[in-house]
């Protein structure tokens, strides 16, 4: 009898070191009193994490007191955090704000589902509809009313190159796809991989097939493809998934496993010389050490001078946001100078607002505000705004399979059978 | 056995040991190696060379990122663990020493829950957790109370099975005895079955500690928000960061891992006494 | 009335087991199901009904084809893997060997690692830049390199040795369990007879042990049916999806693509996998015990 009694007082002395252990904030076993702001995204490390955090100071300057809970999940490109947030808003656990992409990823899946708030208010209070240019405030808005601040502005159509590599070499970057050609063949036989790509998350090659999308087809013709006025059973997408096909030539064998930044750690490891990538790279490259114009060189993807694929990050107010007030205050951090200011030199981003100091920003920045302002704005589809979500993943899934089996009749089919699936074409 | 065997089988048969000892403990090797490199030094090129220089700075940042995880994992699997292998012993004990009409159908009823493939009950799970936990002034759906109700119910089935499997291994003339004493059922249970539950209740324990700990879909699921996540869900997000700071990572996964594998170590002789007894003979 | 009393307690005790279990599993199924045979794919649900067809569809999916093919390679591998590597330790430990609980210890640890550390140490160990490929290098051995989950033709089996390594020494313990109890008068009576070890084993003590390698099978079948997070964290979905499997697709069309129709059909297909490998096993092993 004695093991059996022994046995119990074991269970129920756990059962007790465990109750008490579970009263201790954030285990969710026990509510909280302090006035909090929940913030979630995915920005989890490096430059990302330092400007939101630098955004933080500047809401606990401007509204002290309060608790800000940093709810970040990794994942790049937030993969995963789109998963768990998912549950949450289904769940009805919603953060006091979280970070979205501008465009049909918040239109569709949050807007016209009524998770969000309508913020047209809080623009006209605030003057936003002055600080931001039109077309961004278009991405954010549905039915003429905005449903998010725009926090940053990333370009994805953005090639990167090793400057030493090239300059050895005396190559210029390619400013076309066959200009490209040439200067692999030179870096081929070189012994140095042309173009380095990491897919292991799929939507790395989806990004640069939409710069070469992009580049087939200009900028009526890339707008036409979410509206179902280019065809993807077309020339323009048919030429564009053929250079594809061929570049992959180029490109390091083991792609598959690696991710993003991997991939830029090719170029700072000289085991590559080019690569594609949206600008959070030169985040990455700062981050190592590097810098613009000396140790790396940035150019338009090949095709695509003039045109800007626009990547924006916004917050927006889930309707049954926990501490509203705190939420509200946040969005006027984040659209504010002071807030886009000090979030977006550190993020490696250029503002969303047009009234940002230029000062405040590396090289790279700077020419990338430029060309803001003066070329075409495209969506980016990789990146959630062209399209919905569940175009995004078949669009993910079928370049995944192309990269393989480089199989252009059945790639064109199956895209446009996913623009017709979702709604997208007739 | 043994005597006379020629020395060349005997030195082929270790010499094959030996190989699938360091294929196994290979990753171990990889995780300990690394994790106690600094960052500067560690680097995927050149992951077996040992570090120049020990340092415990991954284990350190590891710990400080995973310490709320590791403490949510806790308070997961001990309540789990515990209430399904309580659970598991009293239905073992009905299935097993109380033959009644419908005995042959709730068992094999209640086993089938053990094969289900938990991506088959994501989405009522979720809903069903959002629903209960408005009815009850309890908040399930988003929380460890939840996760350790899911895990408890999910534990039933593979808890019975193990309890009553060593249940019907108790001779019938004991309990017969004890109810010739006058015991019914309860009492039957109170002072001769519970008594010898040992062996099982370890066996029960070991196998629920570590399925729950290591346990990553629900916990995904369930506990969406980051803070309240146990810690193979945060580990996996320490793997998905930006910049990889890989030492920090082996340490973290070594860190993940001990728990478990301490249970393991230290009351695997059970488990195998218990596996020897046909617990999961099934 | 004893009887009767105990009768109605016992009912009472398996009571609560029995309402969790039919809502949490049962329930849960049923409502999959349902799920399974609407219209929901975006983020509104959509429960209108639509009878078979996500079913036929998914079918026609390209994606779902190279699952289940993946399926159906990684679990013939991994069970054959598993059981070979399983019974030949079992057997090897069972001759009396210097450090046995040594050996004994190191192939079964692995199993206390979760599946997400497993994935994420062979996701390094299997990378073709890194890992095993340096070591076989340093060793002389650099003509055994291969590019292990980059190369789709046969990146699944990287998959199946991470799982392997996970879940073959659990099968060794079932095994050696089988093993110590043999009777050693068996076995010396068969030596008697005049057999030779290799003989002793094939006719007399493997065929004692199927009762241990069906219930391996069954097990080792059904995890690999639903495997998820060893993948998810090794390697996703692979190149041109080779180590793409349903559950994978499953957690990514619901949670990423909103597409919670096509989730829940690929939830019940697997379910059925499973259902067809334990649901006559359970019938098997309930029909021996009733004769026991």
């Amino acid at each position: 009898m004695s093991e059996t009694h022994r046995l119990a007082k074991t269970a129920l002395a756990l059962l007790l070191a465990v109750a008490v252990l579970g009263l201790v904030p954030g285990t969710g076993l026990q509510a909280g009193a302090a006035k909090k702001l929940e913030i979630f995204s995915w920005w989890t490390a490096g430059g990302e994490a330092d400007g939101l955090k630098a955004m933080f100071e500047v809401y606990k300057k401007l509204f002290p007191g309060v608790e800000i809970i940093n709810a970040t999940v990794a994942g790049g490109a937030g993969t995963d955090a789109k998963a768990v947030l998912k549950t949450r808003m289904l769940g009805g656990n919603p953060p006091d704000s979280f970070q979205v992409h501008g465009g049909a990823e918040l239109v569709d899946t949050w807007v016209k589902t009524g998770f969000m708030e309508s913020l047209a208010p809080l623009y006209k209070s605030e003057g936003w509809l002055n600080a931001f240019p039109k077309d961004l405030v278009d991405i954010v808005s549905h039915q003429g009313e905005q449903y998010s601040v725009p926090v940053n502005v990333h370009r994805g159509n953005v090639l990167w190159f090793n400057k030493k590599i090239f300059d050895d070499n005396k190559l210029k970057a390619p400013a076309t796809w066959d200009e490209f050609f040439k200067v692999a063949e030179t870096l081929k036989g070189k012994g140095v991989t042309p173009l380095s790509l990491g897919d292991k998350n799929k939507w790395e090659a989806a990004h640069l097939f939409e710069d070469i999308l992009a580049a087939a087809l200009g900028a009526e013709g890339y707008r036409g493809l979410w509206t179902g006025k280019t065809s993807w059973e077309g020339d323009g997408v048919k030429r564009a998934l053929d250079t594809f096909a061929r570049i992959l030539n180029y490109v390091n064998r083991d792609h598959a496993a690696f991710v993003w930044d991997q991939a830029a750690q090719m170029l700072i490891d000289r085991k590559a010389a080019m690569n594609v990538m949206g600008d959070w790279a030169a985040g990455y490259f700062t981050a190592k050490g590097w810098k613009p114009n000396v140790d790396y060189g940035f150019a338009p993807a090949p095709g695509t001078a003039g045109l800007f694929v626009v990547v924006t990050d916004t917050f927006g107010l889930p309707k049954k946001a926990p501490n509203r007030e705190q939420a509200l205050a946040w969005l006027k951090v984040a659209g504010s100078k002071a807030g886009q200011e000090a979030f977006n030199p550190l993020k490696g981003s250029i503002c969303g607002r047009t009234d940002c100091d230029p000062k405040k920003f590396d090289v790279y920045l700077q020419s990338s505000a430029v060309d803001f302002t003066k070329n075409a704005l495209l969506p980016s589809e990789v990146h959630g705004s062209a399209a919905p979500e569940g175009f995004a993943t078949l669009f993910n899934d079928i370049l995944n399979l192309f990269v393989t089996n480089k199989d252009v009749k059945a790639a064109q089919r199956a895209l446009q059978k996913a623009c017709v699936d979702n709604k997208m074409c007739k | 056995m043994g005597r006379g065997r020629p020395r060349a089988t005997r030195v082929l048969l270790y010499a094959i040991l030996a190989f699938f000892a360091a294929f196994y403990l290979m990753p171990v090797y990889v995780l300990v190696n690394n994790g106690l490199k600094s960052f500067r030094e560690v680097s995927l090129s050149r992951m077996w060379a040992p570090p120049q220089q020990v340092t415990l700075e991954g284990f350190g940042k590891a710990l400080r990122e995973l310490a709320p995880n590791l403490r949510n994992s806790v308070v997961l699997v001990v309540p789990a663990a515990l209430v399904s292998a309580a659970l598991g012993s009293v239905n073992g004990y009905v299935l097993a020493k109380w033959k009644f009409a419908g005995a042959d159908v709730v068992f094999p009823l209640l086993l089938f829950g053990m094969f289900i493939p938990y991506q088959s009950v994501l989405i009522p799970l979720v809903q069903f957790l959002q629903w209960l936990g408005g009815l009850l002034p309890v908040r399930l759906y988003g929380s460890i109370t939840g996760l350790v109700l899911v895990h408890v119910v999910y534990g039933i089935p593979i808890t019975t099975l193990i309890f009553r499997n060593y249940y019907a291994t108790v001779p019938t003339e004991i309990v017969e005895a004890a109810r010739i004493d006058g015991a019914g059922l309860i009492g039957v249970y109170r002072n001769v079955i519970l008594p010898l539950s040992m062996p099982a209740f370890v066996v029960v324990m070991i196998w629920q500690v570590t399925q729950i700990w290591n346990e990553f879909l629900f916990a995904v699921i369930v506990t969406s928000n980051p803070a309240q996540q146990p810690v193979q869900v945060a580990l996996r997000n320490l793997a998905g960061s930006q910049i990889v700071e890989w030492n920090v990572q082996m340490a973290g996964a070594l860190l993940a891992a001990l728990p478990p594998l301490l249970v393991y170590v230290f009351l695997g002789r059970y488990f195998l006494r218990g596996l020897m007894a046909g617990a999961l003979k099934g | 009335m004893r009887i009767r009393r105990d009768r109605a307690l016992s009912a009472l005790i398996l009571l609560p087991s029995v309402v969790a279990v039919g809502v949490f599993v049962y329930g849960f199924i049923g409502w999959t199901a349902y799920v399974a045979m609407s219209n929901w794919n975006s983020f509104v649900p959509d429960l209108s009904f639509s009878g078979l067809r996500n079913f036929a569809d998914l079918f026609q999916t390209p994606r779902f084809q190279i699952d289940m093919r993946n399926t159906l390679v990684f679990t013939l591998a991994f069970l054959a893997g598993c059981l070979g590597i399983g019974l030949l330790l079992a057997v090897l430990l069972d001759r009396q060997i210097r450090g046995e609980a040594f050996f004994r210890n190191a192939f079964l640890f692995p199993m206390s690692i979760s599946f997400i550390v497993g994935g994420t140490v062979w996701q390094w160990l299997l990378n073709p830049s890194t890992g095993v490929n340096l070591l076989l290098e340093s060793a002389g051995l650099g003509a055994l390199k291969s590019p292990w989950y980059t190369e789709p033709r046969i990146a699944i089996y990287a998959v199946v040795i991470a799982a392997l390594w996970q879940m073959s020494g659990f099968t060794m313990a079932m095994y050696l369990a089988g093993l110590r109890g043999i009777s050693d008068e068996l076995r010396e009576a068969a030596r008697v007879d005049g057999a030779s070890d290799l003989q002793l084993y094939r006719h007399v003590i493997i065929p004692l042990l199927h009762p241990i390698t069906l219930s391996a099978a069954i097990v080792l079948g059904h995890i690999s049916l639903k495997i998820f997070d060893l993948v998810f964290a090794m390697t996703g979905s692979g190149p041109a999806f080779s180590t793409d499997v349903p559950g994978i697709f499953m957690f990514e069309t619901t949670f990423r693509g909103n597409r919670f129709a096509e989730g829940a059909t690929i939830s019940i297909i697997m379910l059925v996998m499973v259902a067809v490998v334990i649901i006559p096993y359970l019938a098997y092993s309930s029909r021996t015990e009733a004769e026991a």
